[in-house]
């Protein structure tokens, strides 16, 4: 019953929020709306026995990710001044509901694949953490070094795309051009 | 009356619907990307949910993989976000044209 | 035995690869000296042929390559040496042998030596596969090979321009009066190719049915079950073959060919018109006697049609003036006899006529190459004359040839011609009799008319421009032999009959010795009385038809050619133009060329088009890609429960 309940109550809260992301003109209002989202999901993961995944959730999309959006948008000013002009709003609307209303008789068909049998199984002994920590250190071992590669490169990425002066490497000049180099300040300061 | 497999679906699909609305009627990039975390999060609902009902961890290790590239994508689409305002001065989708033709 | 087989036939076409290799350069000497080398060493390997068939009478018969073989159809490449092909391939050899000689002095100033000669060996080689060949197909073969070469060599001088037709007689290229004798090389020879090609279709059904019904196209199994079949049924293969017969050696209605192909150089003519090409008509009908044995009505057709054939182009040759066009109608009309001979069932009698024509005629055709290279190419024998002192040896060889063609004793002529017309005589064709006999006597007045008009007489060319000479001493060398053989060819008539009638059927004509000598008697008078009416006329008068008879009807029909090229060109090529721009305006351009540029201009608008799809913005993209989801989503549902 208390299942029921949340899940009805979260699903509502949750399509509200994203609404407001996608309908609304002012972009404060929509990073807002979308880490409320973020936490309501997570409540969702919670309900479905992920706990793991919940906390991961919250951690990373709604702290990292929207602290990392909201820096983001600190950085363009005046973006309010942008027109939100649709050729065909209605087209739009329409198709997506129509995509929409698919997949859903989609997906109330029966569920194929009634007699597939579990990869990895659930322990209910173990906690969800523990289960999961079992896995992926075993069977998802690769992919998990991978994806922290990837992470790190992303990271790397992140940095040389917004520095400045990245196109210079400082630890391939000599001591004589690193003390000739001038910052930005200093060049900005000759100009005046 | 229990909360069925089919119940978690149709709300993934309806997230992913909304996000789909958002991807194709925003003007804005920042709101672009906004809409396209939206969709990464209705897949995640979705493969969390048949996860639980099939009793299968898989689809929480793909959960978890999809969170990984999700944060990734955010740096570096922010970075070349950066950049091309740098470049251009504002943000509006219908400047990014120059692949015309 | 079999390489001399195979020397005889490949010499040639090695000959023309190797001039080939020249074609497009200056003239080369050696190229004419090796050709002709190469082609000696196949007469001397057909004549070997000659004796040891003769002597030891075993046929060779030799299978050289596969050819078809698919299903039912085995058709192999095949060749066969027994009496009747060694005679054709001597009789070819030979005269090749000597037109290649003749043309190393003929075409020395031309400047398409190298090409000329590799036209001609390739031609030799043709007719050489179509001699030996030992079934149909190989025939056909060498049919459209002798077809092409003669194409190549009668428009041999394609840069000269087409005539314009007029009404003047003496300048139509129509008339046989004028200097032109078509429209153009390039006209002449397509004009031959295509006469020849629509009568080879008649061919082509004959060989269709033949295969159809026995199964096989080797001569021996042809002949072997022929008996077999439906009479109706073979008379429409003879009907067929004969149709193909008459488009090579142009009996009418497809004789104009013939005398328009004097437009190419004259030793062509020499073989061509006079040795070989034409006489494949004649061959085929020999080699195929057996299916015509068995249909006689065919054969009183195609009798009746030679006979025809022989007094209409021998009273053509009464009034014309162009040289060449004379001994052409000359042709037209002994290759009438032969068809006369074919027709009545005495085949040997038509092969040996076919022989000692070749070395007569085209020792006159030599003779009237040497004439016109002498007199700067004029053409017609008006304005020549009093030739004989400054080249007496072709007077010579040239008036040798003209009484063997007349049918005197004891030239080659004689022999060949008279027996033609015992045969008439002697198969009751009474009329057929008559007609060749007066054509006997027509024969032996314009030969003489000619050889009076060029040799003898006042001298009517312009004295500075032209100066005859005679011409190089290895060209008269080359025609002496072939004057020696029109000689005395008819004394060898015996050891020709013992030796072909193995394989021809003999000769089944009883006529008593006192009507036979009645015949020789009257035959002989004709014809002496056309040559001594020839050389006395011209005596007298230094011509032979008064202005009163040039203005009447009969001969300006004669010199128009009865209007049957007129005839000709209006019933059959000018609707046919008109039908060819037809379809090329209406049919080709309008519908074919449309769909196609239609198809590459919707290809080309669907393109622009979907340009629009392409625009870089990244919003239009988007929504594209969920177009192309939505359409997937509709394609899962609609199908995805078809399992």
């Amino acid at each position: 019953m208390f299942e029921v309940v949340a899940f009805y109550l979260f699903a509502f809260l949750t399509i509200a929020m994203f609404c407001i992301v996608v309908m609304t003109k002012n972009p404060l209002y929509a990073l807002s709306s979308l880490a409320a989202g973020m936490i309501f999901i997570s409540a969702f993961f919670f309900l479905l026995g992920a706990e793991f995944l919940g906390a991961v959730q919250i951690v990373v999309y709604t702290g990292a990710v929207m602290a990392l959006y909201a820096f983001g948008m600190m950085f363009f000013d005046s973006i309010n001044d942008i027109k939100e002009s649709v050729s065909n709003p209605r087209v739009t609307f329409m198709m997506t509901g129509i995509i929409a209303l698919l997949v859903v008789a989609i997906f109330i068909a029966p569920i194929i694949g009634a007699n597939a049998t579990a990869h990895y199984p659930i322990h209910e002994a173990y906690g969800n953490t523990q289960d999961i920590g079992l896995v992926l250190f075993t069977k998802y071992l690769v992919p998990f070094e991978v994806a922290a590669v990837m992470l790190l490169v992303a990271m790397i990425g992140g940095i040389i795309l917004a520095g400045k002066k990245m196109d210079i490497s400082i630890t391939q000049l000599s001591e004589q051009e690193i003390d000739n180099h001038k910052t930005d300040t200093e060049i900005a300061k000759d100009i005046k | 009356m229990s909360v069925t497999l089919n119940d978690y679906l149709i709300l993934s699909t309806i997230i992913f619907m909304i996000g789909m609305y958002g991807a194709l009627r925003r003007k804005n990039l920042l709101m672009l990307f906004f809409s396209t975390e939206i969709m990464l999060n209705a897949v995640n609902i979705g493969m969390a949910a048949i996860s639980k009902f099939h009793g299968d961890l898989t689809g929480q290790m793909f959960a978890f993989f999809i969170i990984a590239i999700a944060a990734s994508e955010v740096a570096i689409g922010l970075g070349l976000l950066v950049l091309w305002f740098k470049r251009n001065n504002n943000i509006n989708l219908d400047s990014l044209q120059s692949m015309k033709g | 035995m079999e390489s001399y087989l195979y020397i005889a036939l490949f010499a040639p076409l090695v000959g023309s690869l190797f001039a080939t290799l020249f074609s497009n350069s200056p003239k080369k000497l050696f190229v004419g000296i090796v050709t002709s080398m190469l082609l000696a060493v196949s007469l001397i390997a057909s004549i070997n042929l000659l004796m040891y068939v003769y002597f030891t009478e075993v046929i060779i018969h030799v299978k050289m390559l596969d050819w078809i073989v698919i299903g039912n159809v085995d058709i192999p490449f095949g060749f066969v040496v027994d009496q009747v092909s060694v005679v054709m391939m001597v009789v070819v050899t030979i005269v090749s042998t000597m037109v290649h000689i003749h043309s190393i002095g003929y075409m020395d100033h031309d400047k398409s030596f190298n090409r000329y000669f590799a036209w001609l060996s390739a031609f030799v080689f043709s007719m050489m596969v179509l001699v030996m060949s030992d079934n149909f197909a190989g025939l056909f073969i060498g049919w459209e090979g002798v077809g092409l070469c003669s194409w190549g060599l009668i428009g041999f001088w394609y840069h000269k321009e087409d005539i314009k037709r007029s009404k003047n007689i003496e300048e139509s290229p129509y008339s046989t009066l004028s200097p032109y004798s078509s429209k153009s090389p390039s006209w002449a020879a397509n004009e031959a190719f295509i006469m020849n090609r629509v009568a080879d279709l008649g061919m082509l059904i004959g060989m269709f049915l033949i295969f159809w019904n026995i199964g096989s196209l080797q001569y021996n199994d042809v002949f072997s079950q022929i008996g077999t079949l439906d009479h109706g049924l073979i008379v429409a293969i003879a009907a067929f073959l004969f149709i193909g017969a008459m488009g090579k050696s142009a009996q009418f209605p497809f004789n104009t060919w013939l005398a328009n192909a004097m437009e190419g150089p004259t030793p062509v003519s020499a073989l061509i018109h006079a040795a070989t090409m034409v006489t494949a008509g004649v061959y085929l009908v020999i080699r195929a006697n057996e299916i015509f044995t068995v249909v006689p009505e065919v054969g009183y057709f195609i009798a009746s049609l030679g006979a025809f054939v022989a007094i209409g182009a021998a009273s053509m040759a009464l009034v014309a003036t162009n040289m060449k066009k004379i001994i052409a109608f000359s042709t037209l009309s002994q290759l009438g006899y032969m068809f006369v001979a074919a027709g009545l069932g005495a085949y040997w009698v038509a092969l040996f006529h076919l022989a000692t024509h070749a070395f007569f005629k085209s020792v006159l055709f030599l003779g009237a190459g040497n004439v016109m290279h002498a007199t700067n190419d004029e053409i017609n024998i008006k304005k020549m004359g009093g030739l004989a002192k400054q080249m007496p040896q072709t007077a010579l060889i040239m008036t040798i040839a003209s009484v063997a063609l007349a049918g005197i004793f004891p030239l080659a002529g004689f022999f060949s011609k008279d027996l033609i017309l015992e045969v008439a005589f002697g198969s009751h064709a009474y009329i057929l009799w008559a007609v060749l006999w007066i054509t006997a006597g027509l024969t032996a007045f314009y030969s003489f008319r000619l050889v009076m008009y060029v040799f003898h007489g006042k001298e009517n060319y312009d004295h500075k421009k032209v100066h005859p000479h005679e011409t190089y001493p290895f060209v008269i060398a080359a025609m002496t032999p072939l004057a020696i053989l029109a000689i005395c060819a008819g004394w060898f008539e015996h050891q020709f009959v013992e030796m072909v009638t193995k394989v021809l059927p003999p000769l089944d004509i009883h006529v008593d010795s006192g009507t036979f000598y009645t015949l020789i008697a009257v035959t002989t008078a004709i014809a002496l009385g056309g040559i001594i009416f020839a050389v006395v006329k011209f005596k007298k008068d230094g011509t032979y038809y008064s202005e009163k008879m040039k203005n009447r009807l009969c001969y300006k029909v004669l010199a128009n050619q009865y209007y049957i090229p007129h005839f000709w060109e209006a019933a059959v090529t000018k609707p046919y133009a008109k039908l060819a721009t037809f379809s090329w305006k209406e049919l080709d351009l309008k519908i074919i060329d449309t769909i196609v540029d239609g198809i590459a201009k919707g290809i080309y608008g669907a393109g622009e088009t979907g340009t629009a799809m392409q625009s870089g913005n990244l919003s239009k993209s988007l929504k594209w890609m969920g177009i192309g989801i939505l359409i997937l989503v509709i394609l899962v549902v609609a199908f995805g429960n078809l399992k």
